[in-house]
């Protein structure tokens, strides 16, 4: 039993927990299907530590366990790559679905596709594991299809809803146009260097770098970088495919923390990572890449702001941090966007977690309007939310800051054109995410009790005094608030591994960051230890616009709730910008939406009924049914008619004979 | 003097007729078989025609095989013009045209 058995287990265990439960599901009943789901994935989970022991020993491997198929000297094999980079990921992505299957016990508990919900979950975590834990293209793209078709079930779970089945469409084709750009690259990449496998491509990285595309004319790196960050864009949710994301919040909550925030949004951010040597070559590439980071992070941020749906609040934050970590690859600063991945994932599902369990207390309500003043009846949910909000807010020394200063700091020091712009972005998204986090916080904690005002109007004064004590919002039942506490440490500790992660060699050879781009080396020369960072913090700008979007979030959520109204009608087109998305829905529905219908009908009206139907089809049996009608004419079926036919035809053939030449 | 032009002249004269009396005919099928067999006697007259002009007997014997095959022809032609009497209570060519395509 070598490590290899091991390796293949990881994303074993939890496929067979998903076939179990997915297939079995009646037989085994639904503790059952939790309980296989969970040791599915805590075997992993266990794996993944052994594992990371291991590499953490200096075993790392890279190689081929099974070939799938041979064809003109290109090999399509399933094979692990396993490195730091790879266990990172393995640990955060079992670490956080782990959690949210213990989670989703108590979330779930009144669904009846309880089983169902179980085996998608744990098939996205093989799926995503296969993704991370690949040496090769193909299988990074198999991980890659099969998570956004896992994402595609669970965003329409409840698939009786119109609008579920609207996001799941709209996430799912948004997607395709990312993975058409990620196949291209590929494509490119196989074409270019005859191989599929990270290793045999990065080895021949210099020959690619010297060729030019033929019939762009660009530089064939460039091409092959930005086709790969295309792919990146659309399952990481970067400007303009950032669509899907707010909308995928149709799904019940746990996959939005599992899915639409911790693990798969952030695999386009493995991605480009893992294709480090890659795009090290080529400037224009991290530069369009720190660009489109830039845009997302502040513009998303802004959007968050006018949110009132709770979820969608976590939504956009989420698109804002995941611009940041796009930022930070544009940067070079790969290890960082790693690192912030890792925070981010636990904070943010400690985000998404503690709204879902804000949304059972309040029977599935969503609209942070009706809330309010929840501090006291959900302590452990307030905490927790509070623990993360300030994470997310970057302040010291919660997880978040180590992570979103280092990304701030490496912009800073970075290069490549628009890098300039991308500094201003990111500050300016810091003041934002202080004030959508904490009034994130202030509008569904503190304040008023709106949810008493709603539940006045909707059951009158008759029913009030027996009716309003079942409404009381109440704590959540321990296997919700269990996995919010342990999800809350990593929350505000593993900022604290900063020093080993980004400046320790923990990447090791993962990562590779070309001479002209040392801006994360620079970074580790100022760097003298966490506290030494929490102290020098309070001199620097980030953290003074941080605690201003808190101050100015506290302003106008607490000690002035009349405000945010006011401000609103003040600043009336902006705000209806912001409140519309900056029409982007719109302009895709009425663009690409309408286009393709327009194209769609065309097709159907002048391509199928018409040439196909019309010409082809039918117009064959009539040309046919016509000339039989002028043929049949002469078959009257008359003898007499006949016989002169036969004279005339002999006396043509002998007039024809007498006369030949 | 009655030449051989003028053998040949009556039997196309009389051929003619039989044709015409084919095609134009359109009510009795009695006259169409009298028609063929009007075509077959015009033969018949060019077959003896010649026998005569050209000292050759064979001619003369054709014409004895192909009165003996008209005779067995009409014969034929009309027991079917009697079945098809029975059947459709009519003998007009108009009415027989279930050939129709």
């Amino acid at each position: 039993m070598g490590m290899k058995n091991l390796y293949l287990l990881v994303p074993l265990a939890p496929l067979a927990g998903a076939i179990l439960a997915g297939f079995f599901g009646k037989v085994i009943g639904r503790t059952g299907a939790h309980l296989v789901t969970i040791l599915g994935v805590a075997i992993s989970f266990a794996l993944s530590v052994l594992i990371y022991q291991d590499v953490q020993a200096g075993h790392l491997f890279n190689g081929a366990v099974y070939t799938w198929m041979e064809s003109g000297g290109l090999k399509l094999q399933v094979g692990f790559l396993i490195d730091p980079l790879t266990v990172t990921m393995m640990l955060v992505v079992n670490f956080v679905s782990l959690m949210v299957h213990v989670y989703t016990i108590g979330y779930m508990a009144e669904d009846p596709g309880y089983q169902r919900f179980f085996s998608y979950i744990s098939l996205f975590t093989f799926s995503m594991l296969m993704l991370v834990m690949s040496n090769n293209f193909v299988q990074l793209f198999f991980g890659w299809e099969a998570v956004g078709l896992v994402s595609y079930l669970l965003i329409g779970f409840w698939y009786t809803r119109p609008t579920a089945i609207y996001a799941n469409l709209k996430a799912f084709l948004v997607n395709r146009v990312g993975d058409f750009g990620f196949l291209l690259g590929i494509g490119l990449i196989a074409a270019y260097a005859g191989s599929l496998d990270y290793a045999e491509v990065f080895a021949k990285r210099e020959q690619l770098a010297a060729i030019t595309e033929l019939v762009t004319g660009w530089p064939l790196i460039t091409a092959i970088c930005i086709c790969l960050f295309i792919g990146a864009m659309g399952k990481s949710a970067q400007f303009p495919l950032h669509v899907w994301l707010p909308d995928s919040m149709e799904g019940p909550t746990p996959i939005s923390a599992l899915i639409h925030a911790a693990t798969m949004v952030t695999a386009g951010i493995f991605m480009v990572s893992r294709m480090s040597p890659l795009f090290e070559l080529s400037d224009t590439a991290l530069s369009f890449v720190i660009v489109i980071g830039a845009i997302t992070t502040l513009f998303m941020a802004l959007i968050a702001i006018v949110q009132t749906d709770i979820k969608r609040v976590v939504a956009y934050s989420t698109l804002s941090q995941l611009g940041y970590m796009t930022m930070a690859l544009g940067a070079s600063a790969y290890s960082v966007a790693i690192f912030h991945l890792m925070t981010h994932a636990f904070f943010k599902a400690v985000l998404f977690l503690g709204a879902g369990s804000v949304i059972i207390a309040m029977h599935h309500e969503q609209d942070m309007r009706r809330m309010g003043g929840l501090r006291k009846y959900m302590p452990v949910t307030y905490l927790t939310m509070f623990i993360a909000a300030i994470a997310n807010a970057g302040l010291p020394p919660f997880a978040g800051f180590f992570s979103k200063d280092s990304i701030i700091e490496a912009v800073h020091f970075a290069q490549v054109p628009g890098a300039g712009f991308a500094y201003f972005c990111a500050l300016a998204a810091v003041f934002v995410g202080g004030l959508y986090s904490f009034r994130l916080i202030f509008f569904t904690f503190h304040g008023k009790e709106r949810f008493r005002e709603a539940a006045h109007d909707a059951h009158g004064h008759d029913a009030h005094g027996h009716g309003h004590h079942a409404a009381e919002p109440h704590e959540s039942p321990k296997v919700v608030t269990v996995p919010l506490i342990l999800l809350s440490i990593p929350a505000i500790a593993s900022g604290w591994l900063i020093g080993t992660v980004l400046y320790g060699k923990w990447f090791g050879d993962a990562i590779y960051i070309a001479e002209s781009h040392k801006g994360v080396e620079k970074m580790a020369e100022e760097f003298h230890g966490v506290a030494g960072m929490v102290m020098h913090s309070v001199t620097t700008l980030p953290f003074w616009l941080a605690i201003s979007g808190a101050a100015t979030a506290w302003f106008l959520y607490i000690v002035r709730p009349d405000l945010p109204a006011v401000i609103k009608k003040k600043s009336g087109v902006l705000a209806t910008i912001l409140e519309e998305k900056y029409g982007f829905d719109r302009f895709n529905e009425w663009f690409f939406a309408g286009g393709a219908r327009l194209i769609g009908r065309g097709l159907w009206k002048g391509g199928d009924q018409a040439l196909i139907d019309g010409v082809m089809v039918n117009g064959s049996a009539s040309v046919v049914g016509w000339i039989s009608g002028l043929v049949r004419l002469f078959q009257s079926g008359r003898i007499y008619q006949y016989a002169f036919g036969m004279i005339f035809g002999v006396f043509a053939l002998l007039t024809l004979w007498f006369n030949r030449a | 003097m009655i030449s051989l032009s003028h053998y040949l002249i009556l039997a196309a004269i009389l051929f003619a007729i039989g044709t015409v009396g084919i095609f134009l005919n359109r009510k009795n099928l009695i006259v169409l078989l009298m028609a063929i067999e009007l075509m077959l006697l015009a033969v018949n007259i060019n077959f003896v025609a010649f026998s005569h002009y050209l000292n050759d007997l064979s001619g003369q014997l054709f014409v004895f095989f192909i009165l003996v095959v008209a005779a067995a022809e009409s014969g034929i032609g009309l027991a079917i013009l009697v079945v098809l009497f029975r059947n459709l209570s009519s003998i007009d060519v108009e009415d027989i045209e279930s050939l129709k395509g």
